[in-house]
């Protein structure tokens, strides 16, 4: 597993090798074995190396034989041994085993539709020196990431923003409608960065540049069929046999490393599926990992013991204790490098660097399952809302609100008739957001606390309005399982579940995720499944739990989605307080940020140190102001008159 | 007639533990605060603790409903009422 930096400037222009070591010194934690870099003029790659296949053989960046293609490459294809093979048999002569090597032949032979053979999580720059031409692009569920930007009379691109602000003249400033957007969705709404001028490759994108000028397209992306043909013709008994072996093969072909493979057990249905087929496809014991918690709100320690013990595998749990969440934050920050309303990537990032400490470099886990399949509780929950919806005046359909989220006792201690209001404050049925109105109304609490002259800088703009308009023009025609699907998968999968509960977490230890779930050749079957095979009444991930039948025990197969999560508000207020949250959240550090209001924020925290549990609006608020902090102090915008020559004018404002 | 002070204690509940800042605070008496996102799916609980320690009523889970709890008026309006019964 890798970082990959880089530029392309004109061709006159003077080679940075230096600039290009800092750009890969400071994304080192992706890949601590080796640095390498090639510089050509036009162009500069740079890369951060951990070495998972081909050990000896992969160097970066790598070039064809004849120095005509370069690349530098963060990721795996996991089939790149199929590949292999038939460029062989069309005359390639290879000179490694790496996976690196198989991308340089396929673009040599098709092309930029090259990634369409690749069966992988990646992200790559590839030198085409024969045209001048430089391809960015990225994996299509958007695993790992790649930023850029345009300015100084480059293109600059990292795996991760911190890279870029290498760059003299590159600083980090917050973008006001990002800022909007993760305090609706959570994320920013890709190519929007928390930063200004600093873009995002979209997941299933990629980048040409050459001639002067830079081009930006999708080459896949999820889709469903019509609602009419969604459930038609399928026969359980084969759905479910195809999927399993799918699935079989999609866990094969990522447990190929030179180095054993281990596996994240949180205790559901997923990863103990994901785990079951890794055990029984790996020649050694399998390694698991698990997080417990102190609080049984949280705890998952039971199933996943349980899990492991019929699974046979060599397991390690660890414990996030109390305090741990508030002592880690600052440098999950400076990681996942935005505001946070969860602090779910907290016990992500301790156990990656658990995995690391147990000799593990690459980890399957079962994250996908639930957009891919329909397990969120988002997707019951906009079942039920119609269904209550259809028979307003129905005194009993509303009781079904409490069998949403038995995890959550306060939501339960109330009547359905408050729930149903809840539920139903968005009325419209015919909304394409209609499914995420409730979770999106709820967030959008947090920008209570906006201060006036960043309210004013996003002056009308509508984030749910900004989303409507990005949906495909074939959405409207899908079933309403199947645009609630898209929306978890094109937006909080990339944008916050791989990306800050992901990539960022485990990279920051060097471990590499792997996702079967992912596999795009199961994303495309599970898209044509009929959705009554996913949600079936109100129990979700249907047809995954028939594949599970024979694989694991029945209470972890039959075991109702319990979503993880992790303490937020209250890891910030009471005895655990840590030091810098008074500092952070003091009027005169508010002030200077300038992104909240100091009054409203301290009367938040007074309401939350008063010792009551905090709602889930004003915990997300606490997190979301906190982190946002963290974030303006781990990326400070350059002291005023140090950048008079600022090619974007940033010194002015 | 809802008395005032009993809609101000209520309205001034509300603004300091829902809205958190001065320029928010102009709430209708009538404006539902489910629908205008000013409480969520727990916050409601929040109200009751209120109104039972304030109060010293007793709220039954049958009266946790939109028609008693979700605006100002409704509030005051309720527990005038629980305290006359």
């Amino acid at each position: 597993m890798c970082g990959i930096a880089g530029y392309m400037i004109p061709r006159e222009a003077p080679a940075m090798p230096a600039l290009l070591r800092r750009m890969a010194g400071v994304i080192r934690h992706r890949g601590p074995d080796a640095t390498g870099i090639h510089t050509a003029p036009g162009i500069g790659l740079a890369h951060a190396r951990l070495s998972v296949v081909d050990v000896e053989g992969g160097t970066q960046p790598m070039s064809l034989a004849d120095g005509s293609v370069w690349i530098s490459f963060n990721g795996e294809i996991f089939n790149h041994v199929e590949l292999r093979e038939s460029l062989r048999q069309r005359g390639r002569i290879f000179r490694s085993r790496s996976d690196t090597e198989v991308i340089l032949h396929l673009y040599d032979m098709f092309g930029p539709d090259c990634v369409d053979h690749l069966n992988g999580d990646f992200a790559f720059a590839l030198w085409d020196a024969r045209r001048g031409r430089l391809m960015l692009a990225r994996d299509r569920m958007g695993v790992r990431p790649l930023y850029y930007t345009e300015a100084c009379e480059g293109l600059y691109f990292g795996s991760e923003i911190k890279a870029l602000f290498e760059v003299p003249g590159i600083d980090p400033e917050p973008d006001p409608l990002a800022l909007d957007q993760i305090f609706t969705f959570w994320f920013p709404l890709a190519p929007r960065t928390p930063f200004k001028d600093i873009l995002e490759l979209p997941p299933g994108h990629m980048l040409l540049a050459e001639g002067g000028t830079t081009r930006v397209h999708c080459y896949w992306q999820p889709s469903f069929p019509d609602a009419e043909e969604a459930g038609r013709g399928a026969d359980e008994g084969s759905v479910k046999e195809e999927l399993r072996s799918l699935l079989t093969d999609a866990v094969r072909i990522r447990l190929r490393a030179d180095d054993p493979c281990g596996a994240y057990l949180s205790g559901g249905l997923d990863s103990s599926l994901i785990s079951a087929i890794a055990a029984e496809l790996s020649p050694q014991p399998l390694k698991t990992f698990s997080v417990t918690f102190d609080d049984a709100e949280f705890d998952e320690a039971g199933p996943q013991q349980i899990v492991a013990n019929a699974l046979g595998t060599d397991h390690h749990a660890l414990r996030c204790a109390a305090g741990e969440i508030g002592r880690l934050f600052p440098d999950v920050i400076r990681h996942v490098e935005q505001p946070l309303l969860r602090t779910g990537p907290v016990p992500l990032f301790a156990l990656a660097g658990h995995v690391r400490e147990n000799g593990v470099k690459a980890i399957l886990t079962g994250e996908g399952a639930d957009e891919v399949f329909a397990g969120y509780d988002i997707f019951k929950e906009a079942k039920l809302r119609r269904f209550v919806g259809r028979q307003p005046t129905s005194r009993r359909r509303p009781l079904l609100y409490q069998r949403l989220y038995p995890y959550l006792p306060r939501l339960n201690r109330q009547s359905p008739a408050y729930l149903s209001a809840f539920f139903a404050a968005t009325p419209r049925p015919d909304d394409p957001i209609y499914s995420h109105q409730p979770r999106f109304r709820v967030t959008a609490g947090a920008k209570l606390f906006f201060s006036r002259a960043l309210s004013d800088d996003i002056g009308s703009y509508s984030a749910l309005d900004d989303l409507r308009g990005r949906l495909p023009a074939d959405f409207s025609r899908w079933h309403e399982l199947h645009q609630a699907q898209y929306l978890e998968m094109t937006g909080l999968l990339p944008g916050y579940i791989l990306s800050a509960q992901g990539d960022r977490v485990s990279m920051a230890h060097g471990i590499e995720g792997r996702y079967p779930f992912l596999d795009h050749r199961l994303v495309e079957f599970a898209a044509r499944i009929p959705p009554s095979m996913k949600l079936k009444g109100l129990c979700e991930k249907h047809i995954l739990r028939e594949v599970a039948g024979d694989l694991l025990p029945e209470s972890i197969r039959d075991r109702p989605k319990q979503p993880y999560r992790a303490p937020d508000g209250a890891a910030f207020i009471g005895e655990s307080t840590p030091a810098y949250v008074r500092e952070l959240l003091s009027e005169g550090t508010l002030r200077e940020a300038g992104l909240f209001d100091p009054a409203a924020v301290g009367r938040l925290f007074g309401k939350l140190s008063s010792g009551s549990a905090p709602s889930a609006r004003d915990s997300m608020a606490l997190t979301g102001i906190l982190s946002t902090q963290l974030w303006h102090e781990k990326f400070p915008r350059p002291a005023l008159g140090e950048n008079d020559a600022h090619p974007r004018g940033v010194a002015a404002s | 007639m809802i008395n005032s002070k009993l809609l101000q204690t209520v309205r001034g509940f509300i603004a300091d533990n829902f809205l958190f800042r001065a320029e928010n605070e102009a709430l209708d008496d009538d404006q539902s605060l489910l629908d205008s996102g000013i409480v969520d799916s727990t916050g409601v609980l929040e109200i009751i603790a209120f109104l039972e320690q304030t109060y010293e009523i007793s709220i039954a889970d049958s009266e946790i409903v939109p028609e008693n709890l979700d605006s100002v008026g409704r509030i005051a309006d309720y527990v005038e009422r629980k305290r006359a019964a």
